[in-house]
């Protein structure tokens, strides 16, 4: 075990599984000084910067992989995929079907994505639940250093496409660049557990699709991930000041969704909150509520989400996405029903 | 052959070069959140081609839109006030100094690069339909010309003879990457093949970018079509403000402390074999660090400067002070709005 910061665990994995098999490249914008350790160590052949053309290079990245690479593809930050949505939606997620399960697209899409530090609406997007919509597409989003080292370790390991989350709360670099960390005269609301932590040395691998529970309890189920998961556990000793105990589960992965553990928490407790800092309509929150009533389970539900485009201004932003007092009011009001 | 007003360019160029060096110092204080990206060095660009603007004509802007919006007349105090996130800036705080607009001035912003390259052919196409003579201006930089949406705009904007004028701001970087290394071609003449004038010019000097954008302006006014202006200028004050890659000149101890011991790892990692290519790798690192410090630190020319040598030592220095007070007042102004929110 060693003390990792989320950055430098992301950057362990990619090492171990490059070091372990030279088909993993890795390409975009900035790599040579983003990646700077990788590239020292594995050449410009391996670690390749892109021009800014998303379209072209994630759509290359899906080439690459079907004909023998396993080329980990890097969307500065996720917001940005949308200029080359054509590569998942309609190439990446569809050749194993179209070829009739013959050929299949082992490609690592990682992008940094989350708000709280005055970005504004178009590069402080979560989008996992747009991108969990497409058949066939794994997404994944650490809150801690030894998951985010696990889940890129198992992506790397899957022959199906993978986008990879990095919240940019949990990951020192994103908050000097983005966020201006280095004159000082700015601070921002990091959860401290989730940007540094233990990682074994490989990291274990953790399974996409297999979500964790955090803390246990009876009364109340709380689904989240991501940075909106440590919210949920700084809300929880107010809760427990009014006696409810809730049961916090990290989902860890929006696709596959770990359908199990959410029924069976769910049954348990018979009240569910959902704490997604990605859109609130047509994604993870409402699908939360599907598999549950597939399940056949009866349970209070509620939901704290991003509800519109994210405000630039700080205090407008920091009401718009999940925070720790509209949590403890969701779940206050929901125990009190 | 037209002349231009110097004084006239040089104004707007000093009111930009204030603005943003307010901006800069706001953000150094904390008042501007997230990133900023300062349009330093790039006054002569925009002075140059929007010189020709007139009321009717449109913008489409990228993530350094805060200099076109000076020189456009958006009032500046609004601007701070947005920039940093005040109920009552241009945009009530929702936009931030990325995503400004001003619909009453038709102008729009993206922070997605080359986004205002299709923006600015839909502004052309509205101007070509319903206010014919108008023109729309797309200002992106030397990265943004690689993107997708750019080059299928330049097709688009000469298969409709679209009244557009793209002006392309080539700092020659794109963050930390030398544009030139991940570039085909000459973007000049890639812009030309698509079947409209591109002229290069030294976007250093105001009354060389005039000359060209006139040309440009006429054409499209005239409904004969697009034009490509490739103009070059130097990046002041890195990607953004606080950019690590000039970190490592104004304090290089905290940045060797920071980013050497984990190179250090990487680069002695086994098989220790490799050592020797790994030394030429950290190499390309540190010619890139190298370059970008030269540029900014020995070659930089500042557009400000130049444009000084065409006026009379009074006049500059008149220019220089009514520009100065008016964002001097424009900024106390910001701030007292900004207090009694507080
Ligand atoms: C589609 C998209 N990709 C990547 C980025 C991240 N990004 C912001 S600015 C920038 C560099 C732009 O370079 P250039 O167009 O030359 O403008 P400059 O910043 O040099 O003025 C990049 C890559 C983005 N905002 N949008």
């Amino acid at each position: 075990m060693t003390r990792m910061t989320f950055a430098s665990a992301i950057d362990h994995a990619l090492e171990t599984a490059m070091e372990r098999d030279n088909r993993v490249v890795v390409l975009g914008e900035d790599v040579t000084m983003l990646r700077r350790n990788l590239y020292v160590r594995f050449g410009p052949k391996r670690v390749r910067q892109t021009p800014i053309s998303e379209a072209a290079f994630l759509g290359a990245g899906v080439g690459a992989a079907m004909a023998g690479l396993r080329p980990v593809v890097e969307i500065m930050l996720v917001d940005f995929i949308a200029v080359a949505y054509d590569a998942l939606l309609n190439e990446a997620t569809k050749v194993r079907a179209f070829s009739g399960g013959k050929w299949s697209v082992p490609l690592v899409v990682r992008a940094a994505c989350g708000g709280g530090y005055g970005d504004g609406g178009q590069h402080e997007q979560c989008l996992w639940g747009m991108l969990a919509g497409m058949p066939g597409l794994s997404v994944v989003v650490p809150s801690n250093p030894a998951d985010a080292a696990g889940l890129m370790l198992s992506a790397l390991a899957c022959d199906d496409p993978v986008v990879f989350l990095e919240h940019k709360l949990l990951s020192d670099y994103w908050l000097d660049y983005l966020g201006g960390a280095s004159r000082g005269t700015v601070s921002f609301d990091v959860p401290a557990e989730g940007t540094e932590g233990e990682v074994e040395k490989p990291p274990r691998p953790v399974p996409i699709g297999e979500g964790r529970v955090v803390a246990q309890g009876s009364d109340l189920s709380i689904f989240s991930l991501g940075v909106s998961l440590h919210r949920c556990l700084e809300a929880l000793p107010s809760l427990a000041d009014k006696g409810i105990r809730a049961e916090v589960i990290d989902l860890r992965s929006v696709a596959p969704l770990d359908r199990d553990l959410i029924v069976d928490s769910a049954r348990k407790t018979g009240r569910v909150l959902v704490v997604d800092e990605d859109f609130i309509g047509f994604g993870l929150s409402g699908e939360i509520a599907a598999v549950m009533a597939e399940a056949g389970l009866k349970v209070d539900f509620a939901r704290v989400c991003t509800e519109g485009v994210i405000p630039f201004a700080r205090r407008l932003e920091d009401e718009a996405l999940p925070n720790v007092r509209r949590i403890a009011e969701a779940a206050l009001a929901m125990a009190s029903r | 052959m037209m002349k231009p007003d110097i004084e006239r360019l040089y104004r707007q160029m000093a009111r930009m070069r204030f603005f943003e060096e307010a901006q800069a110092d706001l953000w150094d204080r904390g008042l501007i959140p997230g990133e900023m990206h300062l349009g330093i060095g790039e006054e002569a660009v925009v002075a140059g081609v929007l010189d020709h603007l007139e009321e009717g004509d449109a913008l489409a802007l990228d993530h350094r839109s805060t200099p076109p919006l000076v020189a456009r007349g958006v009032d500046l105090a609004s601007m701070l006030l947005e920039v940093m996130g005040e109920e009552e800036g241009l945009c009530r705080g929702m936009g931030g100094h990325m995503h400004l607009f001003s619909r009453e001035h038709l102008a729009g912003s993206s922070g997605i690069v080359g986004s205002s390259a299709p923006l600015g052919a839909g502004f052309a196409l509205a101007a070509q339909c319903l206010s014919p003579g108008a023109v729309a201006f797309s200002f992106f930089g030397d990265g943004a010309a690689n993107q997708g949406l750019v080059l299928e705009s330049l097709n688009l904007a000469s298969a409709w003879k679209l009244p557009q004028v793209f002006v392309c701001k080539d700092n020659r970087w794109a963050i930390t990457t030398r544009t030139r290394s991940v570039t085909g071609g000459c973007l000049a003449r890639r812009a030309a093949s698509f079947g409209m004038p591109a002229y290069r010019v030294d976007g250093t000097q105001v009354e060389k970018v005039w000359v060209a954008a006139g040309k440009a302006v006429r054409r499209a006014r005239a409904g004969r079509g697009p034009s490509f202006i490739l103009a070059s200028c130097p990046r002041m004050e890195g990607h953004f403000l606080g950019d690590p890659l000039l970190r490592v000149y104004r304090e290089p101890l905290k940045q060797t402390v920071e980013i050497g011991p984990p190179l250090a790892r990487a680069m002695l990692s086994k098989p220790l074999a490799a050592l020797i290519q790994r030394c030429g790798y950290l190499g390309n690192i540190g010619r890139t660090i190298a370059t970008l410090g030269g540029e900014r630190y020995l070659l930089a020319i500042d557009p400000l400067r130049r444009g000084a040598k065409l006026l009379s030592e009074e006049a500059r220095a008149r220019i220089e002070s009514e520009a100065k007070s008016e964002v001097a007042e424009a900024v106390s102004r910001a701030m007292e709005r900004r207090g009694r929110n507080d």
